[in-house]
Parts: structure tokens; sequence; C-alpha cells
């Protein structure tokens, strides 16, 4: 049976969309029927944060396998990865304030300023949101050079999320120490641009001096 | 007429949900949990297709056998409304058999709990070793209703079964030299695959140790437990023997144990050696103190209902038993003996 790579990556899109959103659903359903061990609070935010976690990781695998098995539509499907991956971390933070801390606002902010491992998440957050809005087809062609200039944001993101992982255990460290080794395994793929990219800032700051 | 509006945690009929299907969803959220989304299509369609027929397909593991005691009903904290038993034995920290919450009642149904022996030695002048049956049958046992304050800044209401620790100290009449109560969890790497695997065990330091100060040992409220919810206490709440100290965060609670020594110093306790500026050897809950990583100033009381459910709660100073302990550390300063 022949593909067209249209129909390729419209099998890869439906099979993401399956993957992603189903588990979402049957977590809330389950959830919200308090099904899903004594404290659901703690097992959906658990959940949508390493869900999150994950989908970034797959999302920073695209281009490198794209680029060595040399399936050029590959990278068609990247921007459904980030969107989802923003939707889960988007649901991670909205647990947190509505089911765990139940909108005590003032704490909520509180939080986020006193605690180093909600203040680096919360950054992440920002930055993610920032790469989801401009991902509209009419932003990136407005956006020009600076649009990938500021989706390379995305390998900063995957670092803060892994320190906010690292940071937020008790003592089981070592999960955290796989995901933070995943990243850098993801990140060495791209050694020569994120140096390029460093060397461009240091230039930069040189030569504004 | 009387209207009867039902308190925000009452329990009804319907919020009970049959174990067998309370494991099944368990399952289905562990296959989803540590996956890429690639690989989540197919175990969580596979599991979501199962998840509609409640078959027993864990049965394999035999289920521990709890039985029934004798004891007297606590009469007087009938107000509080209890954590449903099934939360209360589904829920739990006892790294010793998994550092998640739901492993404990997985991987310790077949712990074996009898023989058991509890030495209690030291600064004494009778020191004793309990064996199994003596655990139930030494003291009358008595029901507690007590509110249980975990330091993650989630609670419980749990209607223990027990006796005082002062009753088990006494009969061992300890010496002047007695400051320091220790205690000892079980170490037996073969039952508790916590203890053998790093990752399973959350890399705390095993056996684990607690201990108290030798008044707060003897304070009536200090329980040793032998069981909950009328029944003996199942494995991962910390069979056959635990102790409960309810104005303390739930890690002091040390489960399973096997030995209580009186001793002249402060002993060095787990989660105290582990992270000494995030858990102290007091412990008491206050709600004034944070733990450097999150606030203590209110709690999530575990009740029944979903998602939607008003649980988050105030946490009272020595978690609402200050009159009967706040005197034992009057001229303390509790930011810094925390």
């Amino acid at each position: 049976m022949h593909f067209t790579t249209s129909n390729k990556v419209l099998l890869l899109k439906v099979t993401i969309h399956l993957a992603a959103f189903l588990p979402l659903l049957s977590l809330y359903y389950f959830a919200f029927n308090d099904q899903l061990g004594a404290d659901p609070v703690q097992e959906v935010i658990h959940f949508t944060g390493i869900g999150a976690f994950n989908l970034l990781l797959v999302t920073l695998t695209v281009s490198p396998i794209a680029k060595r098995f040399k399936l050029g539509y590959f990278l068609q499907v990247r921007r459904l990865l980030g969107l989802y991956t923003f939707s889960y971390a988007f649901m991670h933070l909205l647990n947190f304030l509505v089911f765990d801390l139940q909108l005590a606002w003032s704490l909520f902010f509180n939080e986020i300023v006193k605690r180093p491992y909600i203040t680096i998440g919360m950054i992440a957050f920002v930055f993610l949101t920032t790469l989801a809005v401009t991902s509209l087809n009419s932003l990136k062609r407005k956006m020009g050079k600076s649009w990938q200039r500021l989706h390379n944001y995305s390998y900063f993101i995957a670092i803060l999320v892994s320190i906010h992982f690292y940071w937020s255990v008790k003592s089981e460290i070592i999960s955290p120490l796989f995901y933070m080794l995943l990243t850098i395994v993801l990140l060495a793929f791209r050694y020569k641009k994120i140096k390029g990219l460093i060397l461009s800032i240091f230039v930069k700051k040189i030569t504004s001096k | 007429m009387l209207i009867k509006t039902p308190a925000k945690f009452t329990l009804k009929a319907s919020d009970i949900t049959d174990e067998s299907v309370y494991l099944q969803r368990r399952q289905l959220v562990k296959s989803m949990g540590f996956l890429g989304a690639g690989a989540l299509l197919g175990s969580a369609i596979s599991n979501k297709a199962k998840a509609g027929f409640f078959d027993s397909k864990d049965s394999d593991t035999a289920s521990f056998k709890t039985t029934a005691l004798n004891f007297k009903a606590d009469k007087e904290n009938l107000s509080l409304i209890k954590t449903p038993e099934q939360k209360v034995i589904s829920h739990n920290n006892f790294y010793e058999f998994g550092a998640q919450k739901n492993q404990p009642a997985e991987l310790s149904q077949n712990f074996k709990v009898n023989p058991w022996q509890l030495t209690i030695s030291g600064e004494c002048d009778n020191p004793i070793t309990l064996d199994y049956d003596d655990l139930t049958t030494m003291f009358a046992l008595e029901e507690r209703i007590y509110r249980l304050r975990c330091v993650e800044a989630w609670s419980m209401v749990v209607p223990w079964i027990g006796f005082s620790l002062a009753d088990l100290l006494k009969k061992v009449a300890p010496n002047s030299s007695a400051k320091y109560v220790l205690f000892e969890t079980l170490y037996d790497p073969e039952q508790m695959p916590g203890q053998s695997n790093r990752r399973l065990g959350g890399g705390i330091a095993y056996p684990y140790v607690e201990g108290l100060r030798i008044d707060e040992a003897m304070n009536p409220l200090t329980l040793m437990s032998v069981g909950l919810y009328g029944k003996t206490l199942p494995p991962q709440n910390g069979a056959p023997i635990r102790l409960v100290v309810p104005w303390k965060y739930g890690f002091k609670s040390i489960k399973s144990i096997v030995s209580i020594k009186l001793v002249r110093e402060k002993p060095q306790t787990t989660w105290n050696k582990l992270a000494a500026n995030e858990y102290g050897f007091y412990a008491n809950v206050n709600p004034a103190h944070d733990h450097p990583r999150w606030s203590q100033a209110s709690e999530r009381r575990i009740t029944s209902g979903g998602l939607f459910v008003k649980n988050r709660i105030e946490t009272l100073p020595f978690n609402g038993y200050g009159e009967q302990v706040a005197h034992m550390y009057k001229n303390m300063d509790l930011s810094k003996y925390y």
C-alpha cells in the first residue's frame, strides 16, 4: 500500500491527537468521579506535569529523527506536538490553582514567588505560552527571522522544566535525573546550533558596548 | 420539620467505590504515567477497553488478611468526618514498599507479620520482647479518632485502634537516663522491596528510624496503633504495630516497628538526616513555619468526592491538639526547633 506524503502527515496527526487527547479525557472523567486513587488532585497534577514534559521531549525528538532518516514531512507535526505540550502545561498549572489551592489567589502568587521550583516552572510556562501564541501561520510570516530565534527558546524551556521536576521531589531523584539526561541528549543533537546561539548573545553584548 | 443539610464531607453511598474498580483505575493511570506521547496510544486504548469490564486481572496477588479487634469505641471525636477506609488504606507513604502513594498497598500484600518481635530495651529496668499475640492482648485496646497531617500538606481523619505508648513504657520502667525514645522499622529487603531497590525506596536510608523526647512519648495522646477501622492494620499502614503522634507530621509516626529503645541522646532520625532544613526532629505541625518548598498554612483534607470537592482547610498549630501538648514546648523557639 502506498501513502502519499500528505496522507502520512494526516495519519501522524490523527495518531498524535488520539495519543495526547484521549488520556486527558479519561483522566478527568475518572478524577471527577473520584475513581483516581485516594487523592485525585495530586494525580491530575502529576499526570499533566509529566505528560507535558513527555510531549516536550517528543517535540524535541522530531527534527533529529527527520534529519537522520530523511523524513522531512515529520517536521509538519512539530507544531501540533508543541501545542499539546502547551495544553498539558496549561492544565498542570490550572490543576494546581483550581483543584489544589482552590483559587486561593494570594497563596498562588506567594508560592510562585517564594518557591524556586514553582518560580522556574512558571517562567517555563510563560515562554511556552509565547511559543504557543506565535505558532499561528500569519504571525510566523510576519515575524520572519525573529520567529526562529524565539522558538529556539524551546531548548531553554526543556532545561527549566527538568530543573523544575528535580527540585519538586522529596527524595526520589532517579526519575528526574533520567529526564534530565534525556533532555541533555536531545540538546546534544543541536550542539552546534546552541553553541552558535550562546555565542551570538555574547557577540551582541560586546558589540553593543 | 427537620431539614438536614449534609456537611461538606458527608459520605454518600454513591461515593463508595468498589475496590476492584478502584484498583483498575490506578492501573490505567499508571500505564499512562511515564510513557512518551507516542507510546501512550496503545496502552491507553487497550486499558480503556479493559476498564469497561471490572474483571479481576490482578487477582493473582493474594490480599493481606486483617482480623476484627475488640476495643473501646471513641465516643468523643464523632464529629470528625473520617476519611473513607478505602482511601486510608490506599494512599500511603511507606517507602519500604515503594515511594509512590499507591505502591505500598500494591506491593505489601504478602508481608508476613506473624511471627513478629518487638523489643523494648535501653535505659530501663525491665526490658521486654513482645510477640505477635502480645501486641493485641497485652493492653486493653481503644479507638482514637485522630487527625493525621502529612508534611506534604494533605491530611486525613483516621479511626486508629491501639494503646498508649506510656502504658507500654511504664511496663519496662525507664530509668533516669532515659531522655529520648528511639524507634526502628523492620529491616527485611526480601519482604520490603524499597529497601533493596533505590528507585522504589525513594533514596532514603534504611532501616527507617524515628525518635521522640521522653515526655512526648509519655504524653497520653501518643498511641501505639495495631489497627484501624475496627480491624488489625493492613501492611501498607504499618502492620502489625506502628506509632501515631497526632500533633506531629506523619513521618514521625513510624510503621512496622521492631525496636523501641530508651536512650540518653537525641537520636538521628531518617528524614532529619536526609534534609535537616526541611524535616526537623520535632516536626510539630506548625502553620507558621513553612516547609522550604511549600506552605504549611493550609492543607487538603482527603475525603470522598472527586476533583471539585472543597477540602482545603486551615492548618491548626499542633494539628489542633495544642491543649494537650503545647505545654511541653512552652520555653522553646518553635521556628528554630521545627
